[in-house]
């Protein structure tokens, strides 16, 4: 299927930005969405829906994501289509935990 | 690729949490889980594996011999195959090859003995142009691709993943194995360097013998 992630020769994405000595986890939130894509993939789903899931990402959001911003649409996608849990528990807990920080 | 990002940092940190909050109390991770697989790939898995293939083919003829015919055999001798890297080819630099290694599509890299990508490979500017100008690209790498010397791009799948044998650089005659392998760096094996000589990372050998 032709998608946004289908970027061989495409113009116009600009210079390659590279960064010296960079971490492997740009921040706390990069690698617990990392790990947690990968206990999934190992446990729930092939990691082939993983990369499926973020290639459905629609094309605009996927253009202006970043690498984890994807993989994150990706896990929370598969969790609540394989009822893991549901959209609404997210939301909910996403308030509490904005309230109890505050 | 930060200018990137629509949704504030904190708002994504959060939602994180949350998902993260939900998955543990059902049980479906286990915090301690996530903590050894983050530790893997910060730092047991990485560039330093891939290195210790390319140095063992530098110095063993028959082990290069069979690197390149069968790269997934080969890396298995070793016993350093592993998860994302379970089917490898592996493509040797020469004076008349360049090769340089690409996911047109995504990420596609062996995670076993190269560790987690670079921002740069899994950036859309790698990932489009690579493919249609190769030799541009490298040029801001500052790496310089003569005219003479063919440039292969190699794009990696779901299933199949590549690695880059560089070319020993000619000041290394005689080096140990060991010496050699820390030589080796992540970008020689994409193919966006070329190993340096080991004479701008070593002390000269004159230092070693004075008093």
């Amino acid at each position: 299927m032709n998608g946004p992630h289908d970027m061989g020769g495409m113009q116009g994405m600009g210079p390659i930005p590279i960064e010296e000595n960079e971490p492997v986890f740009h921040s706390e939130w990069e690698a617990k969405v990392f790990a947690m894509s990968f206990a999934t993939f190992i446990n729930y789903f092939p990691v082939d829906e993983t990369r499926h899931a973020s290639e459905r990402m629609p094309p605009g959001e996927y253009w202006s994501s970043s690498y984890y911003e994807r993989w994150l649409y990706a896990l929370e996608l598969l969790i609540t289509e394989h009822n893991l849990v549901t959209p609404a528990e997210i939301e909910a807990r996403v308030i509490e935990l904005a309230q109890s920080e505050t | 690729m930060a200018s990137h990002h629509h949704h504030p940092e904190s708002e994504i940190a959060l939602r994180v949490k949350a998902i993260e909050s939900l998955l543990v109390e059902k049980g479906i991770v286990d915090p301690a889980t996530l903590d050894t697989i983050i530790e893997t790939y910060e730092h047991k898995v990485g560039p330093h594996i891939g290195a210790q293939i390319v140095a063992k083919a530098w110095v063993d003829p028959d082990f290069k011999a069979r690197l390149l015919d069968d790269g997934t055999g080969a890396i298995a001798e070793l016993g350093l195959t592993g998860f994302s890297s379970e089917h490898m080819v592996v493509v040797e630099n020469t004076p008349e090859v360049h090769n340089l290694i690409v996911c047109t599509l995504c990420s596609c890299y062996p995670w076993a003995i190269l560790g987690l990508p670079p921002t740069w490979y899994k950036s859309f500017a790698y990932r489009s142009r690579v493919v249609i100008e190769p030799r541009k690209v490298l040029q801001e790498f500052g790496l310089e691709i003569p005219e003479h010397v063919e440039v292969r791009v190699w794009d990696s799948n779901a299933d199949l993943r590549y690695l880059v044998l560089p070319e020993r650089p000619a000041e290394t005659a005689g080096m140990s194995e060991a010496d050699l392998a820390s030589l080796i760096t992540r970008n020689a094996m994409i193919g966006t360097a070329k190993v340096p000589a080991p004479t701008s990372l070593n002390p000269p050998v004159a230092q070693e013998i004075s008093p």
